[in-house]
């Protein structure tokens, strides 16, 4: 492997770990509140959560350009305010694979919630335990399971990202190229070698990745 | 204890769940056929349901006065209330059970050591409480209710699940409890046997109306009906 190539394997592996990082507490509160909480609009945030799942990655990329593009409502914003860019940076990239892998642990920790006895929260209050520390204490631990396999599901989606980064992030070398975007770009220039390694390590990842969290939701499943 | 409920409304899915009573007795008996309200009042009463309107009184304290807004949040109400799933935490110990809602009280003394010796789990801490039998689930259920110094008990039908050999065996350490830390409860139950062994007062309620409020040894001795 060369330097470059270690270069976006370290980048790419930082960046997907930075995600699954932003989206967890976000992703468990959102995931929580679906699971245990009834409110008009729900069945529409869900969809809205689950979209990028089923929308071509693109499409969902051309939203976020919008979006947090200079001209965009955030993105104007974050420009003018603080001079900050989103668009063609880092923080794109990251941006791209929280929006694409947040799906994939909201339905994780959501059906890991359900699953976990809302009788056991309730005698938990009982005995004197505000939501805090019945949430801590009680749902996390007994959903943690599956918690921990949608994080590893969500980093492995991360890792593979390539339509909606393209879109936001484009391919920069040592800025914001990653494994997938280098593979494309090395297939398109012919550097057959450079890509079938970085294939190697990104199948290895996600081996990895999924190897783990199936193996986690198999041991939750066995559970007494 | 004095359990003052008044004028308690709760619509459930067949019938309103509709009570005004009083209840002294040290063990009140809750009886009455399936579905008859029983697990809802105990729900009332510890706060897991909210009454349309109505009021309770537990002792001193207002637990809900719909009438002026309040409605004590349940960790607040020291209530123990041991359903009849138990709902042991399977991820903690023994220990970590009893202590989930350990709270000494001014009022109450309780601790770990009387309550684990008088129901004989002291040899049981470090285990995990799905690897334990029946019986010693129960006693560790109603260990961690009284270690949380309640002030009232509920017991939802708390000897349902177990063979009648090992009923008999639990049913001396409920009378412990009774007798030794003289916590004031309310059992739900089917079983003659145990309002006998345990209650002196005794309601049976159907569709959510209390149809009989006695002295036990009363209802015993009529209810052919039942």
């Amino acid at each position: 492997m060369t330097s470059e190539e270690w270069q976006i394997v370290g980048f790419t592996a930082w960046v997907s770990v930075l995600s699954t990082l932003v989206i967890t507490p976000f992703g468990l509160a959102l995931a929580w509140v679906l699971a245990r909480r009834d409110w008009p609009g729900k069945s529409i945030v869900e969809t809205f959560v689950s979209l990028p799942l089923v929308m071509p990655p693109v499409a969902t990329g051309l939203i976020l350009l919008e979006i947090f593009g200079r001209r965009g409502t955030v993105g104007g914003f974050l420009h003018d305010k603080l001079d900050w860019d989103i668009i063609f940076t880092w923080r794109a990239v990251l941006l791209a694979l929280s929006v694409m892998s947040l799906p994939l642990l909201v339905r994780s920790a959501r059906i890991a919630f359900e699953n976990v006895n809302p009788r056991l929260e309730q005698i938990a209050r009982t005995l004197g335990a505000g939501n805090w520390r019945v949430f801590f204490t009680i749902t996390v631990p007994l959903a943690a399971r599956g918690i921990i396999a949608g994080m590893l599901l969500a980093f492995a989606r991360a890792l593979g990202e390539f339509g909606a980064t393209i879109m936001i992030a484009g391919n920069i070398p040592g800025k914001t190229s990653t494994i997938s975007l280098a593979i494309f770009q090395n297939v398109q220039l012919g550097n057959d070698t450079s890509a079938f390694r970085l294939l190697g390590v990104s199948v290895f990842l996600a081996f990895v990745a999924v190897w783990g969290s199936e193996w986690l939701l198999r041991k939750t499943h066995h559970r007494p | 204890m004095n359990l003052i409920l008044r004028n308690l409304r709760l619509p459930l899915a067949d019938f309103t769940l509709e009570l005004d009573l009083e209840l002294r007795g040290r063990v009140t008996a809750v009886f009455g056929a399936s579905g008859s309200g029983k697990t809802s009042l105990l729900e009332l009463i510890a706060g897991l349901r909210r009454a349309k309107n109505g009021f309770i009184q537990a002792g001193e304290n207002v637990l809900l006065d719909t009438g002026h807004g309040i409605n004590i949040p349940i960790r607040s109400r020291r209530i123990g209330y041991v359903p009849q799933d138990l709902a042991l935490f399977p991820h903690l110990s023994v220990k970590q059970n009893l202590l989930y809602g350990f709270k000494p009280y001014a009022d109450v003394n309780i601790t770990i050591e009387h309550v684990t010796e008088v129901l004989e789990i002291s040899h049981l801490l470090a285990r995990r409480t799905t690897s334990l039998s029946g019986g010693e689930q129960q006693r560790t259920a109603f260990a961690r209710a009284l270690l949380a110094s309640p002030q009232l008990l509920l017991l939802d039908e708390p000897l349902a699940s177990l063979d009648s050999n090992l009923k008999a065996r639990i049913i001396p350490y409920l009378i412990r409890i009774r007798d030794e830390f003289q916590i004031p409860m309310l059992y739900v139950t089917h079983e003659m046997e145990e309002i006998r062994a345990l209650c002196d007062e005794t309601i049976v309620l159907e569709r959510g109306r209390c149809i009989r409020q006695t002295r036990a040894e009363q209802v015993f001795n009529s209810t052919t009906s039942f």
